[in-house]
């Protein structure tokens, strides 16, 4: 790995490649890269565990799922619209994660390299 | 009225031809006036990256709500209740893993193809030539199974019956595919899908109101009557008419809905649309404009496809030509007679046109941006040539399809788009997801985790029960089905992590460090992502 300061061409060029490293290293990538991993991957892990209990129950738990729970409304027909709403909440959940933890320090990063000369 | 009765078609087949072609004078229109800034690769592949994100939004789901989840999935509701709303469930979740994992990093990362983000940081020619196979094989695949369902659709809504007119009709839908995306380019692909989508939800938030109006709003009674009038009482409103009857039916059930939840995120024409737009965000925004829009549509054919058996009867439907294809369209009639039968028709062909549109110009962009420009001619070419690769390119995959299309009429071929979703989760998933997100993934990794995870699902396709042993196999008479599921996901989507794996560490090549930082921080960051043309 070359430690050698390679000289920045001005603002808006992407840096060469010694800089790529030099950012990838910096304390503040390291942060917004765990902010970002510590959220997506539990969240995905969750919202595939819930999905695939709600398939698995639909296959094998035919009797739960068909129990009326007023009117014609069955405990599956209830489960099934809660996946719709949990989609929805963790869309929601995400998109204000992003814009207040992820978007500022990402921004951060971005003017520092691409515009920090100025 | 009487036609009905008949069997042989609806409503009138000159009020449906008459508002389809509305439609497509409006949308060639729209596609010739997006052409005059049709210049550059980035006009022709991405359209100038200027699309907003709701904008693009919209056009992602009219990208992904095919004629399949469209029509399909009412009918499906209709015939056997719950099982439809089961399978539409999956199509909507999948979407959150576009949503965390895939849209924005690769917007940041890629500038028209899956291929650019998987051979980022790789050996260039062999990963890009395996993106584009993988790329080419679930268009082609999903390609397929759309134009074959145009034939269903003609003898319903326009009553030709022959063979040879459909075939006429194939080609003429396939001509005029090929044309926006010869003139348009991905600017008027993305108008076609933007006005579809717009109409087919119009259509649905229209159908379902009026029969939340029949039925004073009341989803019990709705359910109630659907129940009464399907001749099977409660199981509709439960699990399991349609899957898993037996205990490798329930296997095969699972391995669908794991290959639906994973595969979207997989789908390369789905991928490129994040392309459209300036930057990351916007790829997010478009994102949750799909979910919402998509979200919305399959709880509105939960409406469609109860009142449709309430209102029309499975046993109307299953007679009627192109079977439970045919719900949403006789519901249309029944509620709103000719004019709104009309309407949805139209609609219903609209989609076939945008869905395959977007298909062509994804398939055409890979041969010509990663295959060519790439392998071929390893990036020394004038500027011009790739974008006119890229349209001949087109022609000849309207081309195929068309004769494809004619081919397949009639067949029993629905598994293909189980086949494209399980390729795209098994190929095409695992490798843009150790890209993104594993230092040491190397070429070696990549390739064995794009072939390995196509060949399996090609070749358990083969080997199963879609293809051949029962009534119902596309060569019923034949017997070769020794691998008992027909939803390959279960087996081939671990597979192909696995191989991922293996190859990254049985190959011992350092990936390069510099290129990995590189990646990272573009893909995190946004820094030097490409930016929109200003016209």
């Amino acid at each position: 790995m070359s430690t050698l300061e390679q000289p920045r061409t001005g603002g808006g060029d992407p840096p060469s490649g010694a800089d790529w490293e030099d950012i990838q290293r910096s304390a503040e990538f390291a942060e917004l890269r765990r902010r970002l991993r510590s959220f997506v991957f539990p969240m995905t892990v969750a919202f595939l565990a819930w999905y695939m209990l709600y398939v698995l129950m639909a296959t094998y738990a035919r009797g739960f799922m068909g129990t009326k729970l007023f009117g014609n409304i069955t405990v599956g027909l209830v489960f099934g619209l809660l996946q719709f709403v949990s989609t929805f909440l963790i869309t929601w959940a995400y998109v204000r994660y992003a814009n207040n933890r992820l978007d500022p320090l990402a921004t951060q990063i971005r003017h520092r390299i691409e515009g920090g000369e100025r | 009225m009487t036609t009905l009765a008949q069997g042989t078609s609806v409503g009138d087949p000159l009020v449906n031809l008459s508002i389809f072609l509305v439609f497509v004078a409006i949308t060639l229109v729209v596609v010739f006036k997006a052409s005059r800034r049709t210049r550059t690769a980035s006009d022709y592949y991405a359209a100038g990256r200027a699309f907003t994100g709701p904008q693009n939004g919209v056009a992602i789901s009219g990208d992904y709500l095919s004629a399949a989840s469209f029509l399909g999935i009412a009918g499906a509701i209709a015939i056997f209740g719950y099982d439809g709303f089961l399978y539409s469930i999956g199509f909507l979740v999948a979407w959150l893993v576009a949503l965390l994992l895939v849209a924005e990093l690769l917007r940041n990362t890629g500038r028209f193809t899956m291929g650019d983000v998987l051979s980022f940081r790789m050996r260039q020619r062999p990963v890009r030539a395996a993106a584009a196979t993988s790329t080419l094989a679930v268009s082609f695949f999903y390609l397929l199974a759309q134009m074959a369902g145009a034939g269903g659709l003609v003898a319903l809504l326009l009553n030709v019956g022959s063979k040879t007119g459909q075939a006429f009709v194939i080609a003429g839908v396939g001509l005029l595919m090929v044309l926006y995306v010869l003139v348009g380019g991905m600017r008027g692909t993305t108008w076609v899908q933007i006005i579809k989508a717009v109409l087919l939800i119009s259509g649905a938030i229209v159908m379902t109101i009026w029969v939340a109006w029949l039925f004073k709003a009341n989803l019990s009674s709705l359910l109630g009557d659907a129940a009464a009038d399907s001749g099977k009482g409660d199981a509709v409103l439960n699990a399991g008419l349609l899957y898993g009857k037996d205990a490798v039916g329930k296997i095969d059930f699972i391995s669908l809905s794991l290959a639906l939840v994973l595969g979207t995120a997989g789908l390369p024409h789905i991928l490129m649309r994040f392309y459209t737009v300036p930057n990351a965000k916007e790829a997010r925004r478009s994102v949750v404009w799909a979910i919402a829009l998509i979200g919305l549509f399959y709880l509105l054919t939960l409406a469609l496809g109860y009142g449709a058996a309430a209102l029309v009867g499975p046993e109307t439907i299953a007679a009627a030509p192109g079977a439970s294809n045919a719900a949403a369209p006789l519901l249309a009639f029944e509620l709103g007679g000719t004019l709104l039968l009309g309407f949805i028709s139209a609609v219903a062909f609209a989609t076939i046109l945008a869905v395959v549109a977007g298909l062509v110009i994804t398939a055409s962009a890979s041969f010509a941006h990663d295959v060519y420009a790439n392998v071929i001619k390893e990036g020394k070419f004038a500027a011009d040539d790739e974008v006119r690769v890229a349209r001949i390119t087109a022609v000849v995959i309207g081309a195929l399809s068309i004769v494809g299309g004619i081919v397949a009429n009639g067949q029993n071929i629905a598994f293909l788009v189980a086949l494209a979703f399980a390729v795209a989760a098994s190929a095409n998933l695992p490798t843009i997801l150790y890209s993104l997100f594993w230092k040491q993934f190397n070429t070696s990794g990549a390739l064995w985790s794009i072939y390995g995870g196509l060949t399996t699902c090609v070749v358990l396709i083969v080997f199963s029960p879609a293809v051949s042993g029962k009534p119902t196999s596309m060569f019923a008479s034949l017997d070769f089905d020794v691998f008992p599921l027909a939803n390959p996901g279960l087996v081939s989507i671990p597979v192909s992590f696995l191989l991922g794996y293996l190859g990254t560490v049985l190959s011992r090549q350092n990936g390069s460090v510099a290129k990995y930082a590189e990646m990272e921080v573009r893909a995190l960051t946004g820094i030097g992502s490409e930016k929109a043309t200003v016209h």
